[in-house]
């Protein structure tokens, strides 16, 4: 579903966040980024719908090249990726039900917006999604009268009213309590295995990276360091992660040395291709 | 066979007013009051294109400003003339304003001389200066001396509202501890009261000086002394390259007062 | 035998200080007064000159109620559509004078510039010249007062927009809603008390000012104000002072409950 190519960006204070890191997101996976404070992982997810703007590299969802983008094609193009975010980035003053349905904004004429004017199946369906959030009857209570697990719930009702193909997902645990991560953490992993999305999601926790994950990828100083599954994320791995201790000559993605009778020359190259 | 529907719900955007059609009828009588104020105002094409026409006339009036000496000195006469005024009425004005702010603070003044202080603020706000200035002029004849008493008037009702609003949010505890050491009335004020509202005072002083400055110059207008007389004089005299001159003056005291004025503010905040 | 400690309050350095600013104060208060040049006599009967002038004014000529109806109408008039006016055209400009909205360093700098040239002239001195582009009469006040105020709105609501919360935005524009939209649902809510609050502190002002334009010639009560001063009929001042009065009571209980309603 998503593939992305080398993805770079530099800063123009010469700052390097992104030094070609290359994913693919396929299926209905979910696939979690960790990684050190300031290893790029918020860059990397802001540059797939390009909030930020990559400077090198592509990224492709279902087939459409979205680097290249502009204009009323990127907007099209955003609409089927749902965005949630750490702050939750939610109308504070505006009513729940508004925020839900701002998800629609992509479809809707710019009047019919002002005017508030979504159409009877999007309205319907909010009600259902706020139901299935378990936010039923806050339709009409302010954003900023909501707590922060319930704000986040809204956020993620906003996503899922776009009818996505994937959801982005930046750090939505970070300004939330343990319980209030693991409710959120939950019903992102429901919603998204009962509509067949994938997720991206970047997450500093690593135990709610290896608990919610089939696949987990670690960043470290703009690159990739680690691919697999959360099996492999044993105390060798975090430490290339974490700590960036070094990553022996041959390591495969998982950052270890392939073992005798396993496909060594592949990895090789990965692992030269990661420290290059 | 026709499968049913169910009732899809629908959503309205909750409002402010009491209900949906107090909204409209509030809307629908400001739209209307709008057109009806426009309808008064004898707005026509006409009128438009001979205003084009005179603005023409009047931006070449102006275009290029004089600077001929003679002139200069009038002017700057006239701007010191403005700058004095606003220094005086400014220093008259917030020192008047004290008394006032503290007779109009609700924790510290008894109730009827809370209403007598109010009663003075309001009616000092509720009056433009060129009001004040004009009777003023008629009392005391034309001169700087109406426009000081002018100025000073505005001063006060402005100052001692911001200062009673500065006085009623202090922390009364400082005030009662004060007091309970047997401190007199004013005592208890200098040492309970002051302290916590004399870094306002001086930026709400600088504050105000700027707003005077401003005032300064077109209180002249009403014969009040300052740059608004000359101001005047030369509009009315058509002689309006004199009139940009002047203009231009007054907006750079304006625009330097305001410099001064935020970069003070900000050193002793 | 010790010596006692001392305290003092401030430090020499700040009393310094303080005397300085003190004499600072004291010069330029001296100078002034001497540059303004006072007569002393007409100073000394200034108190009895205005008590003369109030007790020549009251009683308020009630009889007069009636003619200045239709002035004070028109006074209101110019005061709610020259704000309407200005707080409608001040949304534009305050929205390419705002670092964050802006679209390119150009509009920056002429959206600054509409803001300082508006501010820098007072209300009257563009009744002036509206006056003699549109004839005497409301239309002009009306302008004038506009004009007057896009640029107190707009920078008051430049402000506010800069200091508005971008991820809310963002969050918008990852729907795919286009940049109207995203000011719509983005910014106008984050911005939409202070938009209330400083129009109806603009319209306060406002009211006040349309009382006095009249003494120019561009309508509204002041015309009446003018006369009767000038014809010394104080009786008749009084009572246009104390509907003035009214109608600025009136006008704040108005704009309070106004920012009362908007949280």
């Amino acid at each position: 579903m998503l593939s992305v190519t080398d993805l770079q960006k530099t800063y123009p204070s010469g700052d390097e966040a992104l030094k070609g890191v290359s994913l693919d997101v396929t299926g209905s996976e979910t696939v979690a980024m960790i990684g050190p404070s300031g290893a790029g992982k918020s860059t990397f997810i802001r540059c797939v719908n390009r909030l930020t703007e990559p400077t090198g590299g592509s990224v492709e969802l279902d087939g459409l090249e979205i680097t290249g983008l502009s204009g009323k094609e990127l907007r099209n193009a955003r609409r089927d990726m749902g965005m949630i975010f750490q702050e939750y980035n939610l109308i504070e003053r505006l009513t729940v039900m508004e925020n839900v349905l701002s998800g629609r904004l992509g479809y809707v004429s710019t009047w019919d917006a002002f005017r508030r004017k979504f159409a009877g199946d999007d309205i319907e369906r909010a009600y259902e999604v706020l139901e299935r959030v378990g936010l039923g009857g806050h339709e009409n209570n302010r954003a900023d009268e909501l707590s922060g697990g319930q704000r986040q719930r809204v956020g993620i009702a906003r996503a899922i009213l776009q009818r996505p193909k994937i959801l982005l997902v930046d750090e939505p645990t970070s300004s939330l309590d343990p319980e209030s991560s693991r409710a959120v953490m939950d019903l992102l992993t429901e919603i998204a295995a009962e509509d067949d999305i994938p997720v991206l999601i970047n997450i500093h926790e690593v135990d709610l990276a290896e608990e919610y994950a089939g696949r987990i990828v670690g960043l470290r100083d703009g690159q990739k360091v680690f691919e697999g599954g959360p099996d492999d994320l044993d105390e060798t791995a975090r430490g290339q992660i974490y700590r960036g201790e070094e990553i022996p000559e041959g390591a495969g993605p998982t950052g270890k040395v392939a073992e005798a009778g396993t496909p060594g020359e592949s990895s090789q190259e990965e692992g030269q291709i990661r420290r290059g | 066979m026709a499968t049913e529907q169910p009732e899809q719900r629908t959503w309205r955007r909750p409002t402010a007013f009491y209900n949906h059609y107090v909204k409209w009828a509030v809307y629908v009588v400001i739209t209307v009051f709008l057109l009806w104020s426009a309808w008064n105002m004898r707005i026509s094409v006409a009128r438009v294109i001979e205003g084009w026409g005179a603005a023409i006339g009047l931006i070449q009036g102006m275009v290029p400003p004089e600077f001929t000496p003679f002139k200069m000195d009038l002017l700057i006469e006239g701007l010191i003339e403005s700058l004095a005024m606003s220094v005086i009425a400014t220093i008259v004005g917030v020192l008047l304003s004290i008394p006032v702010a503290f007779m109009s603070a609700e924790n510290i003044a008894p109730r009827p001389v809370y209403w007598v202080g109010r009663g003075i603020i309001t009616v000092s706000r509720s009056f433009h200066e060129l009001i004040i200035a004009i009777i003023a002029v008629k009392a005391v004849g034309i001169g700087a001396l109406a426009g000081v008493i002018a100025l000073s008037y505005k001063t006060v009702g402005f100052f001692a509202k911001l200062l009673a609003e500065e006085i009623e949010d202090i922390d009364s505890g400082q005030m009662e501890a004060t007091e309970a050491t047997g401190a007199n009335r004013v005592q208890t004020m200098l040492f309970g009261v002051v302290p916590q509202v004399m870094p306002r005072i001086i930026g709400l002083t600088i504050y105000r000086w700027d707003i005077n400055i401003r005032h300064s110059t077109i209180v002249g207008i009403v014969g009040a002394g300052g740059i608004g007389a000359t101001l005047l004089n030369s509009f009315d005299q058509y002689d309006y390259d004199f009139f940009l001159t002047i203009i231009i003056a007054i907006i750079a005291i304006v625009m330097v007062g305001e410099l001064i004025s935020t970069y003070i503010r900000g050193r002793i905040q | 035998m010790t010596d006692y400690q001392t305290w003092e309050r401030r430090t020499p350095r700040q009393r310094i200080g303080r005397y300085i600013l003190m004499l600072i104060v004291l010069v330029a208060a001296a100078i002034s007064w001497q540059l303004l040049q006072i007569n002393y006599s007409y100073l000394g009967t200034a108190p009895e000159e205005f008590m003369d002038l109030i007790t020549r004014m009251y009683p308020p000529n009630v009889g007069y109620t009636g003619e200045i109806v239709s002035p004070m109408i028109e006074t209101i008039h110019i005061a709610i559509l020259g704000t309407a006016l200005a707080v409608l055209m001040s949304i534009p400009v305050a929205l390419i004078g705002a670092e964050n909205t802006t679209p390119n360093r150009f509009t920056f700098v002429l959206g600054k510039f509409i803001i300082s040239a508006s501010r820098s002239v007072n209300v009257i001195i563009w009744a002036l010249v509206f006056v003699i582009i549109f004839g005497s009469g409301a239309l002009a006040g009306t302008l004038a007062i506009a004009v007057r105020s896009i640029g107190f709105c707009s920078k008051l609501i430049a402000e506010a927009i800069e200091e508005i919360d971008p991820g809310q935005v963002e969050a918008i524009q990852a729907t795919g809603a286009n940049s109207v939209e995203a000011a719509i649902y983005g910014i106008a809510p984050q911005v939409k008390p202070a938009l209330i609050g400083v129009s109806t502190y603009r319209w306060d002002i406002n009211v006040r000012a349309s009382t006095i334009i009249g003494f120019v010639g561009a309508g509204g009560i002041g015309v009446e104000l003018n006369t009767s001063i000038n014809f010394f009929a104080w009786q008749q001042v009084l009572t246009i002072l104390l509907a003035i009065l009214v109608i600025v009571v009136f006008s704040e209980v108005v704009s309070a409950y106004l920012r009362r309603k908007v949280r």
